[in-house]
């Protein structure tokens, strides 16, 4: 039985549900060296910000077990050259951007939204409200239910595309900030960003990092990412989910399906296997083939339900209540 | 126009140890026949269930288009993490993961010149090959290597062999002179008439090549050493401050602008800040500074 990946998020229609995710892929250019980046679900670009950013000191990159610190600290050419090089790029090659965005005010994301709302090809644009790796943790947007509100609602007010927020997991309960950036007018959430970590070099006796902390990422934070994703598709089932962090295999992308996200940003995994992407597509289309399913919609939070009493319709035994009761 | 660039599964030839290092050569077909002097190669390592995610960059030490074994790639391996370990007890047979040519390559003279090279450590591998290609444009080639210790000096045969004049020093004297190869090159820059200077090694030692060169008012070319998580241009963690022929200075990727820059091109004593100059850091023309976040605005 053929396998057609084909996934609609907030009405958006791609090819499959297999995306790079921010900040791992730039802009597609590297990449497609690599990987024909018009295979892909989408390309989510590297967070622009309004003005050109040089971001944090080196060393910027700390290897972990199983996994990567990092505190690049968003430097990007700024939304001017992004505009005029980067996005045409993507558009002229055929691939479907997602753009991401980032600001330090809710005037910065406002302007940002307006500078890319009369850009024709953005498929949907990603707000990320959740970078750890900015010098003041109080502007981390994502971390305050009313500031993460006030950022969605601006962007939402000034894009014709739907608008996906982007949410940290280094929060005490994120179905919290989720409805409060869905009830803002968020279509869909991206979970998770990093979480915020520290190395130390026994040798120098110091942190690792230019910049101390860093963002966490690849496969050590799997489990906090399908935690987060269980959490909130139990609470809000009907809301379009990117299931994010350690993906790098199609049974991990399985997993966030079943979770309850209806598609996968792969990025740490990038890092090490610029050809991940095109093989996790292949390896979950296998996956879906062998439990005799023929798209990725059919398993979208099926986790959720009992395997041997499965009753769509009716209350979920193990979901929003329980989970959010037990904290 | 971007070369392609290969990744694949490659059978290990052969490997020999030389001190502290490891050379492996790799089936590369691809990959060998694009390589130029300053290309780099990157493998996964720790094998399919490790937990080491990123791949580990090395020079080209030499590249064969059409040996016994096709196309292969020879690369230094220092031991100096468990991932380059694990690549270091690699036989023949294994099979690794490589992906190249990454990074742009040494510039070669358009016209015959003396160049002299500059070589700290295991930096002494991409100068190997480098000194034939510029001994087969009928370049002088001056060679001083230089490390450590004795267990740290590699290529000594063969900078001599592509070298009218070879300085050999290690720090502790164990080997060849004691001292090190800053010491004696403003001398062997001045006997051999050098015109050009290339180097790879240690970071000080990178930031006194140039600074030598350019006080004769010849120009350096400088391979850096910069730890990346991608090394195909996409992480953004390998960046260092290189000024512009515009004359503005930005944080540059060494994996895709380098890792081979002009000398006086490289801030060496901003290195591992950003300067408040470059382009894009707060108060400077291209400025991202942030705007206070009032609360609930």
């Amino acid at each position: 039985m053929a396998v057609d990946l084909t996934t609609v998020l907030a009405g958006v229609e791609f090819a499959n549900p297999v995306f790079t995710a921010s900040g791992c892929a730039a802009a597609g250019q590297e990449l497609d060296t690599f990987t024909d980046v018009t295979t892909l679900g989408g390309v989510v670009t590297k967070s622009v910000m309004r003005l050109p950013r040089a971001g944090r000191p080196t060393p910027r990159m700390a290897e972990t077990a199983s996994g990567m610190l990092n505190s690049i600290g968003l430097q990007g050419p700024g939304i001017e050259a992004f505009l005029a090089n980067d996005l045409p790029w993507l558009l002229e090659r055929g691939a479907r951007p997602v753009v991401s965005i980032a600001g330090s005010s809710v005037q910065e994301y406002t302007e940002l939204a307006q500078a890319l709302r009369d850009v024709d090809g953005v498929a949907l644009i990603e707000v990320n409200i959740s970078c750890p790796n900015v010098e003041d943790r109080g502007h981390v947007f994502a971390c305050h239910p009313a500031s993460a509100a006030a950022v969605v609602s601006a962007v939402r007010r000034n894009s014709r595309v739907p608008v996906f927020a982007k949410l940290s997991p280094d929060v005490t309960d994120i179905v919290g900030i989720a409805e409060a950036v869905l009830t803002a007018g968020a279509n869909g959430l991206s979970l998770i960003n990093t979480m915020l970590g520290l190395a130390i070099d026994p040798g120098s006796l110091r942190p690792v990092l230019g910049a101390v902390t860093g963002g966490l990422s690849g496969p050590a934070i799997k489990p906090v990412a399908l935690r987060c994703v269980w959490q909130v598709h139990a609470a809000f089932p009907d809301v379009p989910i990117f299931g994010i962090g350690g993906v790098r295999t199609g049974t991990d992308a399985l997993e966030f399906l079943l979770a309850g996200a209806s598609a996968v940003q792969v990025g740490t995994a990038l890092f090490g296997d610029p050809t991940a992407l095109p093989r996790i597509m292949d390896e979950l289309g296998t996956a879906l083939d062998e439990r005799g399913l023929t798209r990725p919609g059919e398993i979208v939070g099926r986790a959720h339900r009992s395997p041997l009493f499965v009753a769509p319709e009716g209350p979920d035994p193990l979901g929003d209540a329980s989970l959010r009761a037990a904290g | 126009m971007v070369k392609p660039k290969h990744i694949r599964r490659a059978e290990v030839i052969s490997y020999r140890r030389s001190g502290v290092y490891t050379v492996l050569t790799v089936s590369a077909p691809g990959i060998a026949e694009q390589v130029r002097p300053g290309n780099f190669v990157s493998f996964s390592v720790g094998g399919e269930e490790s937990g080491l995610l990123l791949r580990r960059a090395f020079s080209v030490l030499r590249a064969e288009e059409r040996g016994v074994y096709g196309a292969t790639v020879d690369v230094l391996v220092a031991p100096t993490g468990c991932g380059t370990r694990w690549l270091a007890r690699r036989r023949p047979g294994d099979m690794v993961d490589v992906a190249g040519p990454l990074g742009r390559p040494f510039r070669l003279p358009k016209s015959p010149a003396n160049a002299v090279l500059v070589a700290g450590g295991y930096g002494v591998a991409p100068l190997i090959g480098l000194a034939v290609a510029l001994r087969a444009r009928g370049c002088r080639v001056d060679f001083a290597v230089g490390a450590s210790n004795a267990d740290r000096l590699f290529g000594v045969l063969d900078a001599k062999r592509n070298s009218t004049i070879a300085r050999v020093l290690t720090e502790d004297g164990s080997l060849g002179e004691r001292g090190r190869v800053t010491d004696v090159l403003p001398g062997l820059m001045e006997r051999a008439n050098s015109e050009v200077a290339y180097a790879c090694g240690p970071m000080g030692m990178l930031a006194a090549v140039a600074e030598l060169a350019a006080q004769r008012g010849m120009p350096s070319q400088v391979a850096v050493e910069e730890s990346m998580a991608c090394g195909f241009g996409v992480c953004m963690t390998c960046v260092l401050p290189v000024a512009g022929a515009d004359g503005t200075t930005r944080m540059v990727r060494s994996c895709v602008e380098g890792p081979v820059f002009e000398g006086e091109s490289v801030r060496f004593a901003d290195v591992g800040t950003v300067p408040s100059d470059v382009y894009g850091a707060a108060g400077s023309p291209g400025d991202g500074e942030p705007e206070p976040y009032s609360g609930d605005a």
